[in-house]
Parts: C-alpha cells; structure tokens; sequence
C-alpha cells in the first residue's frame, strides 16, 4: 500500500498594515472607524507614558519589581477592543493596554506592582481577572470562565493572554485538550514575544510557528502581525465569533517583541543582540499606527502634543491614586483569607500579631508582661 | 581562602563539582546565557557549555520530571526552580516519583539530584517569590531537605547534595543571597547532611532555626544579655535530633524561629520531638515564632509577617521568665 497523507494543514498569517505602512484597505475597511483609531492611538500613547513613569518609579525606589509592556501595546489593546465588555479577560501580566481599555483604572497595576494586594481587587463589571504570575496557568481558568457561560447559556466568552514561554508549560497544553474536546468558547492568545527572560522563542517551541500547536488539539489558529492593530482586531473578532456562535475556541499567535527588559530585574543586554532589539524598534506598534493616522489627516504633531500631555496627566494622577492610597491594617492579612475566621488559633493570631511572639497561649505565659 | 557571598560560594561548589564529575548537569530556566535570575549559574555556561548548563523550556514539571530520568541514567543532574513560588508544577515529579523511585524499585532504580531552588521573603519581590514550603517537602518521605544560612555551609552541603545517592532540594535563602560574606576555602570540603550546627554556645536557652532567619535570631540573642545556644539546623530533612537533645537537656528552654506559617510547620515537628526526647528536661513550653496562618502578604506587608528581632526577643524573655 502506498502512503498516504493522513493529515495536512497551512496556518494563515494576518497582516492588514505593516510596518512600512502598506495597508490592505480590503481586509481593514470595516474594523476600526477613525474615532475610534484615534481613540486606540491615545490609549497606546498613555500605555506607553504610564510603562515610562512605572520603570522610574521602580528605579527610584517607589515601587517593586515591573514588567514593561513597551512594544505589545497592539496585542492586548486590540483583542479588548475586538471583544465585547462583558467578556472575560484573563491577562498574564504584559496587557496593560487591554486593560486599560476595558476600564481597569491605572492604579490598580500601579498597587499590585508596589505590593498591595488592593490592585488586585478588580471590580466585576470588568470582567478581567489578576495579573497571574506564575507562568501558564491561567489559560485553565479562562477555559473555565467560559464554560460556564456556556453552561449558563451566556453569551460572554473569555480570552486568555500568555507568552511564547508559556506554551511550554502542561498546564497550557491541557486548557487546549480541554477547550476543544469539550466545546469551549475561550479565546487562547499568545503574545509571542520571542524572549521568555533570556530564553529565545526556538526553547520553547521548534515548529516553524507557534500557532500550530492549536492544529494538534483540533482548533482553529491563525498567526498575525501582533504590532498591527488591525490584524489583532480582525483575528480576534473572527475567533470571537466561532466561539460564541459555535461554541469553539481559537488559538492565536501574535508576533510581537518586547523592547524592554524582562522585568525592571532583568538585563536583556546580556543574552539579546542590540541589532535585534534596534530592528524590532521599528516595528514598533505605535510608530505605523501614528504614521496611518496622519495618512489619513486625522493626526499631527500639535495633537500628538495634546495628547502626550493628557497622557502625562492621566498617568500622575494615577500614580498620585496609588500612593495616597490609605495604608492598609495590618490584620488584613487575616481578613481576606476566608469569608468568615472561625479558627480561634487564628483569631488569637490576628489579635495578637505585634504584641506577641504567637507561640504560646496566653494562659501558659501569666507569669509574663506582654512586651510591645 | 576567599571572602565570599552565599551566591557566590553556591557557584563556586558548582563549578568545582562539574570539574570534578561530569555527570553533574545543570538546567533549568535561564540558568544558562543568562547565569540565572540571581547569577548564581554566572559563567558556567561559558565555561562548561550548552550541554552541561541547560537554558530549558519553561516549564517545571519538564525540567524536574527529565532531571528524574537523567539522575535514574546515572547522571547527577542540579536542576534549578527559579523561585520556591513555581515548585507547584514540578510537585508530581518531585513527590510522586523522585522521591519514591528508590522505594518503589526496591533500589533498582535511584535519583541522585539536587534540585536548587530560592526561598523565602524580605526582599520586596513579586508575588509568589517570597514562600517557604520547606515543611511540605519535609513532610514527603524520600526527599531530603538542606538550607543553608551561610556562605560557609552553601559550599560544603552543595557537595555533599550534589555527591548524595538520594533526591536533595537545596533551598537557597535568597534575602542573605547578598547580604554578609565568610571566608570561605577554595578545597573542596562537605558539610553533612543532617548535621546542625551550633552557632553560638549558652546555657539559658536554645533557639532553634534555619535559612535567612538565623540572622535575625543572631541579632536578637546578640541584644539579649542572656546565655543563649543558637542551633542553626542546616538540614531540615532529616533532623539532627542529637544535637537538638545535648543542647535541651542543658537549656531545659527552646524557642524556635521559622519563615513558614506556624500550622504544620517545621517548627511543630521540632516541639513534638523535643517532647518526646527532652520532655523531663524542660522548664517551659516550647515556643514558636512564625510566619503566620496566611498567605505570604505581598511584600508592604511582608516585613509585618516575617519574624523579626522584637518577635524573637519577646519569645526568648517570655520563656526565659517561665
């Protein structure tokens, strides 16, 4: 017998206006209108502001460890604005323009990066869940969320935002097997950034693209221009629609690069090539989207100003938000851990947390000041 | 003979062992290139290359699950969990197999692997960098569980980890990563596991602890104006219960200090222990000073979870007084 071919598949790649500022007026008529590109433009432009003052607030001291978004601002920024509000958004920790988009006020990042667990607590009409840290698990919790949309014959569906380095963890490989074996409408998103830290993409994954790995579960996937607005925006409405009309998830690959560092921690001169990073800078989302909207007389340089300076306010305020927060008790640590705390070993924990060394019962240690 | 950083004796032990054995491959998350998040693989990969110092996929089950078939093929594999916070996918490996392949093979089968991982908080990292599960795998038959509290010991128990027939977790207390240097021999030499150490000698009180918090128990003792023992336990798993029990039976008082929270921690093993071997000896209840029954707050709390001197000083009057 001969061999056959049992399987055979392409993977699309989507790009509607690329770096050189070809645009396929065909595929992007409909998308986005011009209120609207000026709007996304001015939402990248405060990102981008805020990746600024948040790298220097680390850097002086105000704030913890940061991950700057600077270079992906298209990835997140589309698929949110592709999506309906009351969608789930399950970001990983690099979406900051999606979320904004939606409505998450800026603070909210600001805190969980200065260590406060209040950025944390993300009211629901958002629909959006915590920046996860620990890499790839999130993409489960999506599948989830929009199972029981389905179950509950809800019409919202959740997409899930994760890097290149992610699809090498299980737990990415079983939220895929889940959501195409069982009818899932979640949206997986890879924000292929190429660099997981110090670790190049081919680490992860030795197949020509990413989005294939959604071939082996039985899903759709397509790759697109992750610095083109456009692109993200249609390949996210198209996998929003087979997910809310046929119940069936997408996987999508966005190529994109991230300029910065891995985190205000990292220093990525010493394992990337300067020429890498200097080539990518022009492929930097933010630099066609400006350039199409001046094609299109709807952008120039005294609204670019106007709009650096609004974006230069939003961002203080925010930071101003942030750090006037009132100081949280101390016994809020105990507080969030269960709906009620019926443990009197905790209680006694709670109440005591700096009068006393916690060991002893008190009715063991009568013989003893409680010293302060 | 140098002064060196607990990092940088850690690298050290490293590169003298891969010199010594090449069995001895290292992997892990940009462990490589990179010379891991905190450098403490800096310059091995030059030096050993890409085949003995391992930039893997990210992904902790991986890189333990493939250290247990390396270790069982005889290498001596030093995977690396970048922080203690992402040990949650590579607990199957780790509980499930490597740490009952021995057992369930009869001895035909072993894994001889130090799994290098950092721990504890005070640093103001993100979230889920700054936990201390040493009591979980404590609590696993099979493994074997090390914290070093000086630049002095992380040298000599790395060799002896990386020598040790069995599965090791070598947890690294990433706030004294940096934090005061030792002298520190350039021979080789091991510090056993399962042996304590005692750090300073007294005669009112023991103090119990291990990783980053013997610094703050040094400070506490050093402003109290009591004879105190200092008992740095180095080994978690197994327990050096005799040197714990020469110096109760001397004390007849224990304080012990820990990171963890205070339920089921390492800390409860100790007290139970000290009940059963010194229990005629004892002239107060054993005290614990922990973390508390939380989770580990992000770090603007973090200072307020940790033991601190006030903490420690307030349990050793408290049991002093008795």
């Amino acid at each position: 017998m001969p061999i056959t071919k049992a399987f055979t598949t392409e993977i699309d790649y989507v790009s509607i206006l690329d770096e050189h500022g070809n645009f396929d007026a065909q595929l992007g008529s409909d998308l986005i209108s011009n209120d609207e590109l000026v709007q996304l433009y001015e939402q990248m432009l405060t990102s981008r502001r805020f990746d600024e003052v948040a790298f220097k607030l680390q850097r002086s001291g105000r704030m913890g460890t940061y991950p700057q978004n600077m270079g992906q601002e298209a990835t997140s920024l589309g698929a949110a604005f592709a999506l309906e509000p009351h969608d789930w958004l399950v970001p990983c920790y690099r979406e900051n323009t999606g979320l904004f988009h939606r409505g998450l006020p800026m603070e909210y990042i600001l805190l969980h990066w200065m260590g406060d667990e209040r950025g944390n607590q993300i009211p629901r009409e958002l629909f959006m869940t915590p920046l996860a840290i620990p890499i790839g698990t999130q993409m489960l919790h999506a599948t989830g969320l929009a199972w029981a949309s389905k179950y509950r014959g809800e019409s919202n569906i959740a997409c899930t935002f994760f890097g290149d380095g992610a699809t090498s963890e299980g737990d990415f490989h079983e939220a895929m097997n889940f959501a195409a074996n069982l009818d899932i409408p979640v949206i997986f998103f890879c924000q292929n950034n190429h660099w997981a830290i110090s670790v190049p993409g081919h680490i992860q994954c030795s197949a020509p693209t990413v989005a294939q790995r959604g071939v082996a579960y039985g899903m759709d996937c397509v790759q697109c221009d992750g610095n083109d607005i456009f692109a993200v925006t249609k390949v996210v409405k198209d996998a929003a629609q087979r997910a809310r009309d046929n119940n069936r998830p997408t996987f999508i690959e966005a190529v994109t690069y991230r300029l910065g560092d891995h985190t205000t921690a990292d220093d990525a001169r010493r394992y990337r090539d300067e020429e890498e990073v200097e080539m990518w800078k022009t492929r930097d989302p933010m630099i066609r989207m400006r350039d199409h909207l001046k094609s299109l007389n709807l952008w120039n340089d005294s609204k670019e100003a106007a709009a650096t300076e609004k974006a230069e306010t939003l961002v203080a305020e925010a930071v101003k938000r942030a750090e006037e927060i009132a100081e949280q008790p101390v016994s809020e640590i105990f507080d969030s851990m269960y709906n009620t705390i019926d443990d009197p070993e905790m209680i006694r924990q709670r109440q005591t947390m700096r009068t006393s060394s916690i060991g002893q019962d008190p009715t063991q240690v009568e013989s003893t000041e409680q010293v302060n | 003979m140098a002064n060196l950083t607990l990092v940088q004796a850690i690298n050290l032990a490293l590169v003298q062992e891969m010199e010594k054995d090449d069995r001895v491959i290292i992997l892990g998350e940009d462990v490589g290139l990179n010379g891991g998040v905190f450098r403490v693989t800096e310059g091995l990969h030059k030096r050993f290359g890409g085949d003995r110092v391992v930039d893997s996929p990210l992904a902790e089950s991986g890189i333990i699950g493939t250290s247990v078939g390396l270790a069982m093929a005889g290498l001596r594999p030093v995977p690396e969990i970048q922080f203690e916070g992402f040990l949650g996918p590579a607990y199957d490996q780790i509980c499930t197999h490597a740490a009952r392949m021995r057992t369930r093979t009869r001895g035909a089968l072993t894994v001889p692997m130090t799994i290098r991982v950092p721990v504890g908080g005070g640093i103001h990292a993100p979230e889920l960098h700054s936990d201390s599960p040493e009591s979980i795998y404590t609590h696993t038959p099979g493994l074997k569980v090390v914290m070093p509290a000086s630049p002095y010991d992380a040298k000599g128990l790395l060799i002896s980890a990386i020598r040790d027939p069995d599965p090791v977790i070598y947890f690294e207390p990433k706030r004294i990563y940096r934090a005061f240097r030792e002298e520190v021999p350039e021979d080789e030499y091991t510090i056993p596991i399962g042996k304590a150490r005692v750090v300073a000698e007294g005669e009112e009180m023991t103090v119990i602890s291990w990783g980053a918090s013997v610094v703050q128990c040094m400070s506490a003792i050093e402003k109290s104006d009591r004879s105190i023992e200092l008992i740095d336990l180095r080994t978690i798993s197994p327990i050096d219960m005799e040197t714990i029990e020469t110096s109760v039976k001397k004390t007849g008082r224990v304080v012990i200090v820990h990171e963890a929270p205070k339920t089921c921690g390492v800390g409860a093993e100790l007290s139970a222990r000290i009940m059963e071997h010194c229990f005629l000896y004892l002239e107060a209840p054993v005290q614990r000073v922990t973390g508390f029954d939380t989770i580990m707050p992000y770090y603007k709390l973090e200072l307020e979870y940790l033991p601190d001197t006030e903490r420690i000083s307030k349990a050793i009057d408290e049991v002093a007084v008795y």
